[in-house]
Formats: C-alpha cells, structure tokens, sequence
C-alpha cells in the first residue's frame, strides 16, 4: 500500500525571456528557497532531490545536474536527474512523488528549470538526421502539421486557436509570476501576428522564458501538521514511439491510456464533472482542445467546443490554465511542474487572482518529445 | 551593485562546439541507403502487420520485431498527408522562407515521409495533393533521402482523404 502523499511547499521564479540577474543555479535557487519557505522547512530536512530539465542541447550543457549539486541542495543525499523531453517537469514531479509514495523519503524537494536566453531550442530541436531530409525548424515545425490535421478531422472554426491564445493572455494578468503580461492583448491582434508555422500564428505561440518550479512534498504524518496540504489523489505517467504506421499522432493512444489509467486511480469516473480545473501543457494555442479530447474530458473532435462556449475561460464549468499556462510562460523544463504546482496551488486555495473559488479537486498535465510522453497528476484539498 | 560594477558583468561568451558522428546503419538502413544512391526508394513489411515501413530501420517500432524477409521497391510519388507552411529561418535548414514541409504517404507505402513542396503556389497546396518526387542529378546522388530535392504536384485528381487519413 502507497505512502499517502502530499505537496506542502511550492515556489516558483518571476519567469522572463532574460533572467541574466541569476545564473542557471540561482534561478533553481529562488524556486527552491520559496517552496521551502512555503513548506516551513530548511535545505537540512530534505532527504532527497529530484531535479528535471528539458534536453541538455538547449543550453549546450550536458548533464547540468552535476555542477548544480550543490545549489539544489543535493550534496550527500540522493540526487536523482529525470527527462522526458517538454513533459520532463511533470515527471519530475511524478517520480519525487513516487520516492514518498514508496516509503522510500519522509520529504523530498524536486526543481525543475530552463534558462532559454542561454539557450538556443528552435536549434536544438531543428535536426539533421541520417534518414531525413531537415525540414522541421523547431518545435512549432513539427506541431503545425499535427494541428492542420486536427483542424481537418474536427472540421471546426478557424479562430478556435486565436480564441484559447487570448483566453490565456488575459488569465496570466492576474498571474505576478507569469513572462507575458499583454495588458492590450485581443483577438484582432493574434489574428493579425505573422503565420509562423501555418496553421500556427506568432501569438497562438508559447514564449522562450527563463523560469523555475520547485515543490517539497511530505508523508502524510508530516503533511497534516501543515496547514493546507494539497494530497495527491493519482500520478500517471505513459509514452510511445514517435514514429510507427498508422500511429495517431493528433491523438496519440499514450495520452488516451495514460488518462483512463489516471482517473481510475483517482475514483473518477466522468472528469468534466469531478474535476474543478485543470493546468493542461498547451504550448500552441491549438493543444487546448486537442488535449481536451486526449485527456478523455471532451468528446472525440468536440474539444474546440469547450473552447467556444467559454468552458474553459475562468468563469466557465471546468477551467483551464488558469495561471496562463504554458502559451504565457514557457521555461520549458519547467513547463511541466509549474502545471502540477499550479494544479496543487488552486486546491490548496493559494493562487491568487487566478483562484478558481472552491477548487476541491485539480489535473496537472504535461506532455512531450513528439506528442509521445504523458505526465500527469490530480491532486485534491481532502485525502482521496 | 553599483551601476559601473554591473555594467562590468561578462553577459556572454562564445564557447562554440562541433560535433561529428560515426553512424554504423546496420544491415537493413546501408541496404536503404545504397539503394537510394541508385536512385532505388526500398521499404520493408512488418511480419505482423504486413504494413511497410519507409525508410526500413531493421525493426518495427510498434510490435518491437526485426523485419527481415524481402524489401518492397516503392515508386517516387505519392500524397500530400498533411503539412506547414514555414515562415522562420533555421540555421541547419538551408531553405528561403517560405517553404513547404510535407508528411507524404508513398504509393505502397504504410509509413509517411517528412520532406518538401516545391514547384506549387502557396495557395493551391492543400492535403490529399498527388505528389511526385523531383530528384538531383543523377551524377549528384549520395547515400541520402536528400537525393530528392523535393515533391511536386502531379496532375491528378486528389487521393481521397479516407485513404490517409489514419496518417495524420
């Protein structure tokens, strides 16, 4: 039987294109030091750190977690690396769970970062290979084509993307952590912003940030001495190979697998209803209602209209991003945790302007490599 | 810190790196990519769902099982599955912008190929477009599925979607 758990500390950095004020370890350092603080803890009561970046290519340093051993508190304790690709922050999140889950550590600290201004990932993720032709420039180059299919087999509206774009914008105002605070942001000027990757406009984009997240999670003895814990109810992890016949790309069986899996863990048996919002890894625009229908919340080819009837905005019956998510902040290795912290924050009642009144229970998701890593997590205000 | 020390800060320095990889492509890949000199487009069928693969790698990725048995010769045409229309540079993508990155399925083929449009409007390129493959001079081929230059469109009516949609 599983060690109940729960988060107790979240901290994350006032995310940005430049952080040049901080080096790579100082930017884990601010995250790490304000979940410590919010678990009412010190660096000397961590037992263990779990760390997760997205692949060392970006910033052209392999293996980054040895020279941070000692800025992520790891010297003589066990330090544990993670990746998964774009999905590596819930992972990350998920395996630090898993070492309390499993007896293994009383309290357990997990970073997770990227530095995108040291970082070049439009390179790095723009490669040559023996058997391709080089074509995809970037991550938006191999997700455009992924999305003109969704868009055909949907046979939905074209604004659906400009909608979520704007949706996301306006909810990272209220959100001091978050890298874009477009004040004037409308739907004429995502429409009007350069096609990029056609179907995908510069503003249905996410930003190159610099950011980090970290969050201390506890056994259950340790958690209900904290005041409001946010437990965890289920963690689910899944991938697939990039690339076989007939593979479903749009809609990728790992994300269909993974989210059953996930709900049967946590007692859910229909996720529109049971769950009170949600912190999805929507990197352009289009992956709101793609991940809708791949987290099995809306109908097949139906995501777009929780979009359009406003589902999905603040005030609607199962809200997504409310922090801005990925679309307004995106230090892609933590892109993934701040999901899951942002998911425990709202049950906890300690999001702030973007508080969803309420929120009992939370999905945090992330996802990755080509469409093919699945991480995710719900987390409740009770103990499942 | 004062403003003179901040200014004072070494923001950047340029530490550049080159790498360069020794391949080993096994039995079924060398098998491809001589081929492909010839000007040859070999797949190779999966013993468990008989669907082919292209390129061969040796194993399919779905049922984790070697391919073996004989290679299927495939011709260099084939349709349009979906595709970007690119408008942002890369360095390692020696292309003017805009250009047209494509998934095509090859006639016979079970698996798509990720390649370029060429030779068509950016207006009229559209999914299900019959496509046929523009290759380098003969004198010009390498090892390499860069021997095509590109894909263009072939007058035909379009494939219907049904017949590549699974692709997608």
């Amino acid at each position: 039987m599983a060690e109940l758990t729960a988060v107790v500390g979240i901290g994350q950095t006032h995310h940005k294109a430049k952080r040049i004020d901080v080096s790579q370890a100082g930017l884990i350092r601010e995250a790490a030091e304000r979940a410590l603080e919010d678990a009412q803890c010190t660096w000397k009561d961590i037992d263990a750190v779990v760390i997760g970046k997205a692949p060392d290519m970006f910033e052209g340093i392999m293996m980054p977690e040895l020279f941070l051993n000692d800025a992520i508190g790891g010297a003589y304790k066990p330090m544990i690396r993670v990746h998964t690709a774009g999905s590596v922050g819930g992972s990350t999140g998920v395996v630090a769970a898993s070492l309390v889950q499993a007896g293994i550590h009383e309290r357990v600290l997990c970073v997770a970062y990227e530095k995108q201004s040291e970082s070049n990932a439009t390179w790095a993720l723009t490669i040559s290979m023996p058997f391709a032709v080089a074509t995809v420039v970037g991550a938006g180059g191999y997700f455009a084509p992924l999305v003109r299919g969704y868009i055909a087999r949907s046979d939905c509206p074209e604004d659906v993307g400009i909608k979520v774009a704007v949706k996301d914008r306006l909810n990272a105002l209220k959100n001091p952590y978050a890298h874009l605070h477009m004040e004037d942001i409308t739907e004429d000027m995502v429409r009007e912003s350069p096609m990029l990757w056609d179907p995908i406009r510069y503003l249905e984009t996410c930003p190159s940030s610099d950011g980090a997240c970290a969050m201390v999670m506890t056994t259950e003895k340790l958690a209900e001495a904290c005041k409001n814990p946010a437990w965890i109810h289920a963690t689910e992890m899944r991938s697939e190979p990039t690339m076989f016949s007939g593979r479903d790309q749009v809609m990728p069986q790992a994300s269909l697998d993974n989210a059953a899996a996930l709900y049967k863990k946590a007692g859910i048996s229909n996720p529109r209803k049971e769950i009170d919002c949600a912190e999805i890894y929507v990197p352009f625009a289009w992956f709101e209602p793609m991940w809708m229908e791949g987290m099995l919340i809306s109908e097949r080819n139906k995501g777009w209209e929780m979009t359009l009837s406003g589902a999905t905005a603040l005030d609607g019956d199962f809200p997504v991003n409310m922090s801005g998510g990925v679309l307004s902040s995106n230090p892609i290795g933590a892109s993934g945790l701040l999901r899951f912290a942002e998911a425990a924050l709202q049950v906890r009642g300690m999001a702030g302007d973007h508080q969803i009144d309420g929120a009992k229970r939370a999905l945090g998701h992330a996802y990755g490599g080509g469409s093919q890593y699945f991480s995710t997590w719900i987390v409740g205000s009770q103990k499942p | 810190m004062s403003d003179e020390a901040k200014d004072d800060v070494v923001k950047v320095i340029r530490t550049p790196v080159q790498l360069d990889y020794n391949y080993s492509a096994g039995r079924s890949a060398s098998r491809f990519l001589r081929s492909i000199k010839e000007g040859k487009l070999i797949g190779q069928r999966c013993p468990v769902d008989g669907r082919v693969y292209f390129p061969s790698r040796g194993s399919c990725p779905q049922h984790g099982v070697p391919i073996e048995g004989e290679p299927v010769e495939l011709v260099d045409r084939g349709t349009l599955v979906t595709f970007s229309i690119v408008r942002i540079p890369a360095e390692s993508v020696p292309l003017e912008i805009p250009f047209v990155t494509i998934q095509v399925l090859l006639d016979g083929a079970d698996t798509i190929l990720m390649h370029l449009l060429g030779n068509c409007d950016l207006e009229k390129v559209h999914m299900g477009m019959r496509l046929k493959a523009r290759w380098k001079p003969k004198e010009e081929w390498e090892e390499s599925v860069a021997n095509i230059i590109y894909f263009e469109p072939l007058d035909e009516p379009d494939a219907d979607y049904d017949s590549y949609k699974e692709h997608i």
